[in-house]
């Protein structure tokens, strides 16, 4: 069906609220790359099988991930009336007493996690019901009731393959409304009031970028959504895109109509094979319900969304490279200007934001820019999506505050070292990135609060560091990342970085005398100037921040008296 | 792959923008690698010189021109990967499968003598919670140890 009035969309809420609340048990495995890696597909079909043998009365269906990595694979079960029931560390051999467990509304103890009385989608709110007081109650479980989900609020709650669950929990109602009663001029004024910065990790004002876009000449323009996570050690917008699809493509057509432009691209990385499957399955849905394509919601509006898939190229997470990609060229930067708010994809203006920057977009009109900035700090509005991930106790995908400090996250959300190991620092900002020591852990996580310490925000990858890791050889890791990806165009990228990594070898090797250092400062402080593009200039971040911060590691590996002086 | 099968993956891209990596990743994906004589027929097929197409095969780390073996196995080198030991999986998988290869350029590649696995390195999968992780054709495995490995192998056909 197409919708094209407010009962059309009602009628397809009132479908999907009865899937995630159906008048009979409901069982969903998390089913994102991380869930099946752990099991979750073998788990389903176990569920599947004793469901079908026993011939009960089970709704059995997937959901996307609901960010505890840890406790993996992870299932929700809704019993009408009661508090629905996160389960955790669910295997195929205890699949039987979680069907037992529904049937006789008496969920297994060990298998339970926390319980979920009502969920606040912003969009909408789901009420579960009242019961199960001996589990604990999600706000008591410090993993969760330190964060504070705006983005992730479908995430693990919704089957992130079926638009009318999406749309039961609001989903569309606000492009709904945008798009039937607001002036293109005025979407893009509250987008600028609510300090919205692009979540890529440059943290750009989005509404200006927008409104630059906007008034560019031309009337053929593209906006494009940069899903080419390249950090390593960052996997928000692919959980972003597998657990809730329909939140980028609603983001997506608001900003589209906005800027009154009629043809989207997504370019996401091929590694990232589930995602693509879930988004081109959403594209898919969301057309056929008349959300995507020609005179969206009856208006006479148009706008229509193509993949576009990216090949492993760290660079290509810069724009002008972006771009050379999309066109099936080799993705080297050019020089900006022009940059691609006048000439971008085929020469046209493009607006280029990432997924994340575009999932902000639908609560921000929901809601209003007062309440969108009434979460974070001055000038950082909102939250951010974090991968804590490395050595730390609870790794998992993690919403917070912009200027929530980094011990919160670490300590509180993280649980501290795994193994109950001392946290020496932490890596944000993937290699163009810094490490931030332990003494610094009241920081708070904002655009300037990281690049004052020499690090950055990145697109969200949090890398946990303890006493057992040797800080000079991350460096050497984030250099030969760096060296292997320069994409050869300038010389200080490419001569450069390879010549920074020769020098840490030989630091590593115990061959460097005390002038390597003073070599390798001088070498990244000319690589950082002198680069042509923003993965040159930040490249050698790493380097800089563990000299600033770790001196005595790399002095520790100085020979005083080499023969030869080193060479 | 048969010429058919190649016009059905460039009817797939009937759209200028992702079109030509499209293809290409289509292929990579489908053989595990990409033939030379198929990226000749692709360019004359697409009307895209031959010699952008090996750039672009070059330039970007998701293909291959080498043949594979029967089983690729894929060792994640993100930073978390990194700093929970990937290099000692690497080391592991090389001493098992009696193979040496050499990490150059942010690529790795190495096949065994009998033709049955090729390893890989790739730059991150986004499943770093599960670190260290490896890919076998396509399946992931989380938390990965050394002693963990030959267990995995043998569900490949992997006997000491």
């Amino acid at each position: 069906m197409r919708i094209a009035s407010p009962e059309d969309l009602d009628a397809v809420r009132k479908i999907g609220l009865f899937k995630i609340q159906p008048d009979r048990p409901r069982i969903a495995v998390g089913l994102a790359t991380c869930g099946i890696a752990a099991g979750g597909n073998e788990l389903y079909d176990r569920l599947g099988s004793i469901i079908r043998e026993g011939g009960y009365d089970i709704e059995l269906t997937k959901s996307g991930c609901i960010g505890f990595c840890r406790q993996e694979p992870i299932v929700s079960v809704t019993i009408p009336h009661k508090p629905l029931v996160l389960l955790h560390h669910v295997t195929s051999d205890t699949a039987e007493d979680v069907i037992k467990g529904v049937l006789q509304e008496d969920i297994p103890k060990n298998l339970a996690l926390c319980r979920v009385k009502e969920w606040d989608h912003i969009t909408g709110m789901i009420q579960y019901g009242e019961g199960f007081e001996t589990i604990p109650d999600y706000h008591e479980i410090p993993f969760f009731s330190n964060q504070h989900k705006i983005i992730l609020r479908d995430a693990g709650f919704i089957n992130p393959e079926d638009i009318t669950e999406y749309i039961a929990a609001g989903g569309y109602s606000t492009a709904f409304s945008v798009l039937t009663g607001r002036d293109p001029d005025s979407v893009i004024d509250e987008v600028k009031r609510s300090g919205l910065r692009g979540r890529g990790g440059a943290g750009f004002p989005t509404g200006l970028k927008w409104e630059i876009t906007k008034k560019a000449p031309g009337s053929e323009k593209f906006i494009v959504c940069n899903a080419d996570e390249g950090d390593p050690g960052a996997y928000m917008n692919r959980n972003e895109m597998e657990s809730d699809p329909h939140m980028l493509i609603e983001g997506m057509l608001i900003g589209a109509y906005a800027m009154g432009i009629s043809e989207g691209l997504i370019y996401i990385r091929a590694e990232y094979p589930l995602a693509i499957e879930r988004l081109r399955h959403a594209i898919r849905e969301a057309k056929s319900y008349g959300l995507l394509g020609k005179e969206i919601f009856g208006t006479d509006f148009s706008f229509d969304i193509k993949i576009a898939i990216g090949a492993g190229a760290f660079v290509c997470g810069e724009s002008t490279a972006l771009v050379a990609s999309i066109e099936g060229k080799i993705g080297r930067p050019h020089p900006r200007p022009p940059r691609l708010t006048d000439s971008g994809v085929w020469g046209r203006p493009t607006d280029l934001n990432n997924v994340e920057t575009w999932c902000n977009v639908p609560v921000i009109m929901a809601k209003g820019a007062e309440w969108y900035s009434g979460t974070g700090v001055r000038g950082n509005s909102g939250t951010k999506v974090f991968s804590l991930v490395g050595k730390v106790d609870n790794p998992g995908m993690i919403e917070v505050p912009l200027g929530t400090s980094l011990h919160r996250i670490i300590y509180d959300i993280g649980g501290g070292g795994a193994g109950g190991k001392r946290v020496k620092a932490v890596q944000t900002g993937g290699p163009s990135g810094g490490c931030i020591p332990e003494r610094f852990f009241n920081t708070g996580v904002d655009f300037e609060s990281l690049l004052t310490m020499g690090s950055m925000m990145g697109s969200g990858g949090l890398v946990v560091m303890d006493e057992d890791t040797d800080m000079v050889d991350i460096a050497r890791y984030f250099i030969n990342f760096a060296a292997s990806e320069s994409c050869g165009k300038c010389l200080p990228c490419r001569e450069g970085l390879k010549h920074t990594l020769l020098i840490l070898n030989r630091i590593l090797a115990g061959k460097a005398g005390v002038e390597d250092i003073t070599l390798l400062e001088t070498l990244a402080d000319t690589i950082q100037a002198t680069s042509l593009c923003g993965l040159g200039q930040t490249a050698t971040n790493p380097v800089q921040t563990t000299l600033k911060y770790f001196r005595e590691e790399y002095d520790a590996l100085i020979v005083q008296d080499l023969p030869d002086g080193g060479r | 792959m048969d010429e058919k099968r190649l016009d059905e993956i460039i009817s797939r891209y009937d759209y200028p923008s992702g079109r030509i990596l499209g293809i290409l990743r289509d292929i990579q994906v489908s053989e595990g690698y990409i033939e030379k004589d198929l990226l000749r027929l692709l360019a004359e097929k697409i009307e895209v010189p031959v010699s952008r197409l090996y750039g672009l095969v070059t330039f970007y780390s998701f293909f291959s021109l080498q043949p594979v073996g029967r089983h690729i196995i894929t060792l994640c080198m993100g930073t978390p990967c990194h700093v929970k030991g990937a290099r000692t999986i690497l080391a592991t998988l090389e001493d098992l499968l009696g193979i040496k290869g050499e990490e150059e350029s942010g690529k790795y590649f190495a096949t065994t003598a009998d033709n049955q696995f090729t390893v890989v390195i790739a730059r991150c999968f986004g499943a770093c919670s599960m670190s260290p992780v490896i890919q076998i054709d396509g399946n992931l495995y989380g938390y990965v140890t050394p002693e963990k490995i030959p267990e995995i192998l043998a569900g490949y056909g992997w006997h000491p």
